[in-house]
């Protein structure tokens, strides 16, 4: 059975249809892209999937449905997602922001455990603990997001365009990081805009146009694809 | 001088009553954006139910110290405001939370009619007096007095604002109540249940609100349906003062005018060559909103709306 199991989904905003009844999955240990054009709908797919958008059709998640469940009952289940434009919270501290993303643990001494292993792995955010988060710079706000996901140590991370807005040598750590907590053994739904980082990274992708999946397959082999090539690879 | 100090403690009592219902607003507003014109309301059922409770035990047990019946009071005023500010969430806003901003804000003007409709119908139109049981002594400050009433809303109001303030910067409830007001969405990904902090938050009000209710009633030494109203307003330009959103903001704004105002209305008199008394104390407040709202709309502490996350 698969981690993540979404069928049909359909996602309305008013009378626009965002997402068009897709169907995808994501195994556990997988790294898993979905990738499109901006406004193909992969935002919203994720905000459906953490219940932010209100969504017709299915979504299991460890063999239960997560329809109607409330967003914070999503994330206790193990969900955790990192936003489109990071979502930090601009007005607390770094060392808060990574506290916020421990706020259902309970388990005082592991939390701090974890929160060393993420100013281990961004020493910039370790210089910059006690500083209000909104004075980052994009990147250190990127590696902020990520960190602060995990520090709830979820079952299954979805990222939304993490290389969205910054400098390359600042992607290049970003996705290094990616790849790291994957080969830990991390289930993640990568949506990128960025298909040639995108498939570089994951296992399997999709691709998304107009709201619907209109190419499924490995990774290699959509990036293989001369239409894949042509519309999302820039040859 | 004596005026000057006398007017300064006289304002920083009143101002400490202003801060604690100003935190109240502010608090709903960094929150929701929404300003919560019930609270007013709020402090008022709590200055009454204290007053209630206060008459009832002097009635069947006279012969307990004045402070314990008070105390008494307090302890039943504060549970039943922290009721009623979830009930008044619960029922009116909450359904509302997805509406233009307009509806709430409305809203929030009827619930406050109904609420003062409803204290007319129960304790009816009269003033009530706030009976003497609180210690009568007064100190010398300065060449001004400071009586032990004063002393006593001070200190407790600087105490419920420390305290206040402890929970808001160093517990979990009040990172979770920050990181709420910056983004209900992202608050929610990281598990916080966004509704119960809300909640929470309009629970923690009214507790404070029902403080300053009774305080504002045994320093007036009378309570009245309506008096809500004004106290209410005060709070809110008191909020708008330090900067709406903003806890230390609210508590400053609220401390400033009720020493502006206490100023204000000690030398009016002089200032105007008699033309205009201590009256006209209340315009204070007024004034000082409108010159906020002009010169810097933000408050005090406030930070620019355009800057908010």
């Amino acid at each position: 059975m698969s981690l993540l199991e979404v069928k049909d989904l359909k996602i309305h905003y008013g009378g626009i249809q965002a997402v068009r009844g897709i169907d995808l999955k994501v195994e556990e240990g997988e790294l898993v892209c979905l990738i499109g054009a901006n406004g193909a709908g992969k935002s919203s797919t994720l905000k459906g999937i953490v219940g932010l958008l209100p969504h017709g059709g299915q979504v299991h998640y460890a063999g239960a449905s997560l329809k109607g469940r409330p967003t914070h009952a999503i994330a206790a289940a193990g969900l955790a997602l990192v936003p489109e434009g990071r979502g930090i919270f601009a007005r607390l501290t770094v060392a808060e922001n990574l506290a916020m993303g421990a706020y259902l643990r309970r388990d005082a001494a592991a939390v701090r455990g974890d929160g060393e292993r993420i100013y281990e792995t961004f020493p910039r955010l370790a210089e910059r603990r006690g500083q209000l988060a909104g004075l980052l710079s994009g990147g250190e706000q990127q590696m902020l997001a990520i960190g602060r996901a995990l520090m709830g140590r979820p079952r299954l991370l979805l990222l939304d365009e993490p290389s969205m807005g910054l400098a390359p040598l600042m992607v290049q750590k970003i996705y290094e990081t990616i790849q790291a907590v994957a080969r830990e053994g991390m289930t993640i739904l990568l949506v990128e805009q960025n298909a040639h980082l995108a498939l570089q990274v994951s296992s399997r992708g999709y691709v998304m146009e107009s709201g619907a999946i209109t190419l499924a397959g490995p990774s290699a082999e959509l990036a293989a694809d001369p239409q894949v090539r042509a519309a999302y690879l820039g040859e | 001088m004596d005026i000057f100090v006398q007017q300064l403690i006289n304002g920083l009592v009143l101002g400490s009553i202003y801060a604690l219902v100003a935190l109240g607003y502010t608090m709903v507003y960094g929150i929701l954006e929404l300003i919560n014109f019930a609270h007013g309301e709020v402090t008022m059922i709590g200055a009454m139910v204290a007053l209630a409770v206060i008459g009832a035990l002097m009635g069947v047990a006279p012969d307990l110290p004045g402070i314990v019946i008070v105390l008494g009071g307090v302890l039943v005023a504060v549970p039943v405001c922290m009721l009623l500010g979830f009930g008044i969430e619960r029922l009116a806003y909450r359904p509302l939370r997805n509406a233009p901003r307009l509806a709430p804000l409305i809203t929030a003007i009827g619930l406050s009619i109904v609420l003062q409709n409803v204290a007319m119908l129960i304790w009816g139109r009269q003033y009530i007096a706030f009976p003497p049981l609180l210690p009568q002594g007064s100190h010398e400050v300065l060449g001004a007095h400071i009586s032990t009433l004063q002393l006593f809303i001070v200190a407790l109001s600087v105490l419920v604002m420390l305290g206040l303030w402890f929970v808001v910067q160093k517990t979990r409830l009040g990172r979770a109540m920050r990181a709420t007001a910056q983004s209900r969405e992202v608050a929610a990904l990281m598990g916080v249940n966004v509704n119960s902090v809300i909640a929470t938050t309009f629970v923690i009000g009214s507790a404070l609100a029902a403080l300053a209710g009774v305080m504002v009633s045994a320093y007036y030494g009378l309570a009245h349906y309506y008096m809500g109203f004004l106290l209410g307003l005060k709070a809110f330009s008191a909020a708008v003062l330090g900067g709406i959103g903003n806890i230390a903001g609210a508590m400053l704004g609220g401390l400033l005018l009720g020493v502006i105002e206490a100023l204000g209305a000690g030398y009016i008199g002089d200032l105007t060559g008699g033309f205009l008394g201590s009256n006209y104390q209340d315009v204070f407040a007024f004034f000082i909103l409108i010159l906020v709202l002009v010169f810097r709309p933000s408050g005090l502490l406030g930070e620019r709306v355009a800057s908010r996350a």
